[in-house]
């Protein structure tokens, strides 16, 4: 009893401070100083809610920039998040990202050499709202193509559109795909059709 | 590797090591119960907790007084975090409506040793299972209590070294309180309000559903995040809010984001190496610690980096580029988030199992065999690279009494350190911590590649419990070697491909953190009084120094022989037979069309 009334009321006391009173408080100030962030970076377009810039969400059609393969429920469902949690042997692996490169190379016969290392892997979170620049530009002949647009303006998009590291020196270059592909219809808002001509990667 | 590659993981090296003398300074101080420049705005929320709590601060306890107020005080806990998250369907804060189904007992019993041992392995997802309220007062606190009880520990250590002829080593209930109130309180605070500026969310509306560009329904997730993800890093816990832990956009959006939650990892292990150097009054005893740690990390580190970077050949094969490019991160993407690259995921693997926190922002099971098996060898070392405050610093200074130990064998002498004579009885309960912990994860790990139950059965419904598993051949072996290693270090990071929601998972895994934090750190509090008892020997002619690069060398030598002795031939079941695999011609031919 001399150990077990103090471990009560510890577990108690540090139950309010730490588990009510804290993360109330954190609410309040969040809310307060940093609303936009607090409520997940909610994006809007047309008048409505699309997205968070910081989730991706699926692109499929020619006339989009497509994400990463999603590992997340049927794809950039943030109520599954999560990887493929595939290891670099397993054969679902590399049959995934084999039928991936074959679809990525009939998409987009432009464009040769290897593939970027992001494009048709998937990301831990399956939520990854960022593809690399080369990623965006190996795909900007094919998303010019069926926008009608120049392809110089397509890649001076990705330029702007494209996050250097951070302070310089942090993490990677990358291109928000919800923002270009926001960004791209702003800029063609009536493109030719959209309907998609193959699934998205996985 | 890329020059930006190195210079990341060097400038976060030497922000850690600029770090460590003021955090340990300030530990010291908080700990001894001097003033520091937080006791003006929280003395008086120090001394209300002792009221409310019913102790007296200065009165010292016993080792034997003080790890049974450990015990009693998780214990009751376990009791809290287990009744909270059966009872959520009954509680508030609840808006998507959770209840008992989401929470089996089993899984309810796996979640609150997880959280109590600050283990925060999860076998669930959050975000489909736990309403806001079991995510604030129960696991929240968790974060915060058992951090502050691992600090406590450390610090009953470190005095055991540090007092001489003493029959006592503080108080529990003061430490966990300082703990709490002076480091981890403030610290959390203001990281959960830069983590939130960053784009953390940090709201109780319930989950959000919105139409996307293309028309196609999204649910945006709510919850108290960013308070969860502060407390999550500083106190080295790991457990993630959503099932992608610390990949997901919202709980770690940017890469400075994710350079401050590694910090959070390491800055208060780090001061803790330090504050041992001044405790013992000899601060080149804690740098020396520190020199071993640091070697040790920057090792992983690079090795990590190094096999990530390379990818892997067999996608290399099918055209996908494995050379970084100015555009492109090249390596190993798996798993990986772009904004993080591969230098800042291997970055981050190493420094969760340097230290016991176990978050994740990549999928370490998809990493190469041999980059993966870096944050497994930092697990099964016991995590005494800086450590975090689980079981770091202990764990360390557990190796140098066997290092000291050994050095007193090769020349015949009592081995000695930092003052005090190291014994039969020190060596024989350092001896106990190793082998419990060593036991567990090759016992479970043994007995789970070859048990079978039988199918759609209650321990195991997927039948031998081998079939849980996600990935075939070796890299389904490291799975399961990856479990234990993580639950009785204390970790909590995952191969994640690997079921673990079944009775038989949940409750040996169970068992392991139970075995990992107090069978393993109970001989440790053992240690400390015996030490504290003991008269401080002067320094002569014949003492083995332990603050030079020869001790350093022995230290470093004495964690890699242990590890290697004890596990290296489950290592090579796993990991290493994958890597050969991986690179033999016959993997190559086997992906030939």
């Amino acid at each position: 009893m001399r150990y077990l009334s103090p471990a009560f009321r510890f577990v108690l006391l540090f139950t309010v401070l730490t588990g009510i009173i804290y993360p109330l408080a954190v609410t309040g100030l969040c809310q307060w100083w940093f609303p936009h962030q607090a409520d997940g970076s909610l994006v809007r377009a047309k008048g409505r809610i699309v997205g968070s810039a910081l989730l991706g969400q699926t692109f499929t059609g020619a006339a989009f920039f497509h994400p990463r393969p999603s590992a997340a429920g049927k794809g950039y469902d943030p109520m599954a998040s999560g990887g493929s949690n595939l290891g670099p042997t397993n054969p679902m692996l590399l049959a995934r990202v084999k039928a991936a490169v074959a679809r990525f190379r009939r998409d987009n016969p432009a464009f040769r050499g290897p593939i970027p290392s992001d494009l048709l892997t998937a990301s831990g979170s399956g939520l990854d709202p960022d593809i690399s620049p080369a990623s965006a530009y190996a795909q900007a002949p094919r998303v010019a193509k069926a926008r009608g647009l120049s392809l110089i303006l397509v890649r001076h998009l990705i330029g702007q559109t494209t996050q250097p590291r951070q302070l310089g020196f942090l993490g990677e270059p990358r291109v928000d795909v919800l923002r270009l592909n926001l960004a791209l219809a702003r800029l063609a808002p009536a493109g030719p059709a959209t309907a998609p001509r193959s699934r998205p990667a996985m | 590797m890329t020059f930006n590659g190195v210079a990341q993981i060097v400038i976060f090296f030497l922000i850690v090591l600029a770090l460590a003398k003021p955090v340990g300074i300030f530990l010291s101080r908080v700990f001894n119960g001097h003033r520091t420049f937080l006791h003006p705005p929280l003395r008086w929320l120090e001394a209300l907790c002792y009221r409310l709590g019913g102790v007296d601060p200065e009165q010292e306890q016993r080792w034997t007084q003080y790890a049974i107020s450990l015990l009693a005080f998780s214990a009751v806990s376990f009791l809290f975090v287990y009744a909270i998250q059966r009872l959520q369907g009954f509680l508030p804060l609840n808006p998507q409506h959770f209840g008992g189904k989401q929470v089996s007992p089993d899984l309810a019993f796996n979640t609150a040793i997880s959280f109590v041992t600050n283990t925060n392995w999860q076998s669930y997802a959050g975000e489909t299972t736990l309403s806001y309220f079991v995510q604030m007062a129960a696991l929240t606190v968790q974060n915060f209590v058992s951090a502050a009880a691992g600090v406590a520990m450390s610090v009953a250590l470190i005095r055991g070294f540090a007092r001489r002829e003493s029959k006592t080593i503080g108080n529990f209930w003061a430490d966990l309180t300082r703990a709490t109130v002076y480091v981890f309180l403030p610290l959390s605070l203001l990281g959960a309000l830069f983590l939130c500026s960053q784009g953390v969310i940090q709201t109780l509306r319930p989950n959000l559903p919105v139409r996307t560009v293309q028309g196609a329904t999204q649910v945006i997730p709510g919850g108290p995040v960013a308070s969860q993800e502060a407390i999550k890093m500083a106190g080295t816990n790991g457990g993630g809010f959503f099932n992608a832990n610390s990949a997901h956009p919202f709980e770690n959006p940017t890469p400075l984001t994710d350079y401050v939650e590694m910090l959070f990892i390491f800055v208060i292990p780090a001061g803790l190496a330090y504050m041992f150097g001044r405790e013992v009054g000899d601060t080149r005893q804690g740098w020396a610690l520190f020199a071993a740690m640091s070697a040790l990390f920057l090792a992983g580190a690079f090795f990590c980096y190094h096999f990530e970077q390379r990818g892997n050949p067999l996608l290399a094969r099918m055209g996908i580029a494995t050379q970084a490019t100015a555009g492109q991160p090249g390596g190993n993407m798996e798993g990986k988030e772009v904004r993080f690259g591969i230098t800042d995921s291997a970055l981050f693997a190493t420094v969760t199992t340097d230290a016991s926190c176990g978050a994740v922002n990549s999928m370490h099971d998809s990493f190469t065999p041999l980059g993966g098996m870096v944050p497994l060898v930092n697990m099964l070392t016991g995590e005494v690279i800086f450590g975090g405050v689980g079981a770091g610093l202990k764990g360390m200074l557990l190796f140098a009494i066997l290092a000291v130990f050994i050095a007193g064998l090769m020349v015949g002498r009592t081995p000695e350190y930092v003052g005090k004579k190291i014994e039969q009885k020190e060596v024989k309960l350092a001896m106990v911590a190793l082998i419990a912990a060593a036991a567990s994860i090759l016992v479970f790990t043994a007995l789970s590649s070859v048990l079978r139950f039988p199918a759609h059965g209650y321990w195991n419904p997927p039948g031998p419990t081998a079939a849980n598993v996600a990935n075939p051949g070796p890299h389904g072996f490291s799975e399961i070697l990856y479990a234990y290693a993580s639950t009785t270090g204390n970790n909590g990071s995952a191969f994640a491909g690997l079921n673990t929601n079944t009775p038989w998972y949940n409750l040996t895994l169970g068992l392991a953190m139970f075995i990992g934090r107090f069978i393993f750190l109970l001989p440790l509090l053992g240690i400390a009084g015996s030490l504290a008892a003991k008269k401080r020997l002067a320094v002569t002619s014949g003492t083995f120094p332990t603050h030079g690069p020869l001790f350093v060398s022995l230290l470093i030598g004495t964690v890699i022989l242990v590890a290697a002795l004890t596990f290296f031939p489950a290592l090579s079941l796993g990991p290493i037979a994958e890597h050969y695999l991986l690179f033999s011609r016959h993997a190559m031919a086997a992906v030939k069309p």
